[in-house]
């Protein structure tokens, strides 16, 4: 696992209060991992603030599993 | 239309004496002061360095860690007394109408450590808005009750009372009239307030309201004293169920009192200071004691609204003097602020516990803290000072008043079928 991938997974654990198994790449935020609108809005801004990167609202929008996020993030984080 | 009776079946209280009912009233009859140094924050360049905070307590014990970091204290504080006072009542939801249950909630400030927080984040930023999504309704004073419906599923009327330090008996005094008009038959009330911070101890000691006792803390909150120096910050929440006679007896509930009646007034006087003569208080606690159908004669004690300032704890025996004339003399009054601190918008709340285990037991909690007698105050009255008193006490009445001249009081009496 690359260490953005470990990172995007323990801010999803630490905020979503849910078990690190249940963290896999296919797993959507709220039909997954029980977040709501206000969750997913959350862990974007954790997103941005573990990574130091600014993700706009239109691209926000597409990140709703744990993959996608992991995959944003790879490409985008220098 | 005839109005129903109303009862208190449960209770409960997360206090800076204890952290259950039981244990918030062993603290009130034995005197104990609640007070000790700041352990929330550094207070260490604030002028006052103590506070009557809740000890021990793990919102964990009360939601999960995910449930618990979206809501501000004073919701955790709210929930804990709430599940404390719902079993006590013995309510079994499901065996009931949950659209008639409602909760009506009181909190002076709400969400106040939430609100520091995210305006620090803000200000030490570069100016680009990043407010967390759960930083407005983690703030709201009305996000508690909300919460405690979504908690049991309960549909009836669902709002908060919003006086300042008179908030909580607004609540109740609410929660009393929609039960007693038949707009429900069960309603959660009372109040919680966590303003232990920095925002809240500056912003008070920036008033000259707080005492600043720092080499004696339990000492500190001393009402009716003439050495007293200002109010001592508690936190906490206090959660009564109040239910229709008729309800409570169909489902065998237990009943601690009676709800007999609320009085509510104004000083429209000054934002901060109450009126020097007392006049809103004795408004207040005038329609009160009409509004229950009794007589002056009839009450046996007074929880007194006495939060230790030189000013506010003159004119309200001034009230109580000009309104019950020579029974006042007859009267237990005291202030359980001396031991508990004050509660801001959960005082009304915790104190209106005080007043109903003291109809229920027939002991006065004392005012602690007496030292010396203030040539100000009529000491012929008895406040009650330092040591509980056994007395039988047939009806209590609990006074709170909010800044902006907000006055509110209610009366508890025993239950006779």
């Amino acid at each position: 696992m690359s260490d953005i991938a470990s990172r995007v997974k323990a801010i999803i654990v630490e905020k979503l209060g849910v078990d690190e198994a249940e963290v896999t790449p296919e797993a959507s935020f709220t039909n997954d991992l029980g977040a709501d609108s206000l969750d997913t809005v959350e862990l974007i801004m954790e997103f941005e603030k573990e990574f130091n990167v600014a993700i706009p609202d239109d691209q926000a929008e597409n990140i709703s599993t744990v993959g996608q996020a992991i995959s944003y993030l790879e490409t985008n984080v220098k | 239309m005839e109005l129903k009776r109303v009862v208190v079946t449960g209770l409960g209280a997360l206090t800076p004496l204890g952290n259950t009912v039981s244990a918030y009233w062993d603290g009130l009859i034995n005197g104990v002061s609640g007070a000790a140094p700041i352990t929330h924050f550094d207070a260490s360049k604030f002028k006052t360095q103590f506070a009557c905070e809740v000890k021990g307590f793990d919102p964990h014990e009360f939601m999960d860690r995910k449930e618990a970091r979206k809501v501000d204290p004073f919701v955790q504080y709210a929930i804990a007394s709430t599940d404390e006072a719902v079993k006590d009542a013995g309510l079994e939801f499901d065996k009931l109408d949950r659209n008639r249950i409602g909760v009506i909630w009181g909190a002076g400030i709400g969400g106040l450590t939430t609100f520091t927080e995210e305006i620090a984040n803000f200000t030490r930023g570069d100016g680009t808005p990043r407010f967390n999504p759960f930083f407005i309704p983690k703030m709201l004073i009305d996000i508690a009750p909300g919460h405690i419906s979504m908690r049991y599923g309960l549909h009836g009327p669902n709002f908060s009372a919003v006086s300042a330090c008179a908030s909580a008996t607004n609540a109740m005094i609410d929660a009393f009239n929609y039960i007693r008009l038949g707009k429900a038959d069960v309603i959660i009330t009372g109040g919680s307030e966590a303003t232990v911070n920095e925002a809240g101890i500056g912003g008070f000691n920036a008033m000259h309201a707080l005492s600043t006792r720092n080499d004696d803390p339990k000492t500190a909150s001393r009402p009716f004293d003439k050495d007293r120096d200002g109010f001592v910050s508690g936190e906490g929440s206090g959660a009564i169920i109040l239910e229709s006679l008729e309800h409570a007896l169909a489902r065998g509930a237990k009943i601690y009192a009676e709800v007999a009646g609320g009085g509510m007034s104004a000083d429209a006087h000054h934002i901060t200071a109450s009126h020097p003569e007392g006049l809103g208080a004795k408004l207040a606690m005038k329609m009160a004691v009409e509004d229950a159908g009794l007589q002056y004669s009839d009450i046996d004690y007074i929880n007194l609204h006495g939060t230790s300032t030189p000013v506010g704890d003159i004119s309200e025996p001034k009230a109580i003097i000009g309104l019950f004339g020579e029974h006042a003399y007859r009267l237990n009054l005291s202030s359980t602020k001396s031991m508990t601190g004050h509660l801001l918008g959960a005082a009304g709340a915790v104190e209106s516990i005080a007043s109903i285990l003291s109809v229920k037991n027939d002991i006065v909690p004392p005012t602690i803290n007496h030292f010396t007698d203030d040539p100000e105050i009529d000491n012929n009255l008895n406040f009650t000072f330092n040591k509980a008193q056994k007395r039988v006490v047939n009806a209590a009445l609990s006074n709170t008043f909010g800044f902006g001249g907000h006055n509110a009081t209610v009366i508890v009496k025993k239950y006779q079928a």
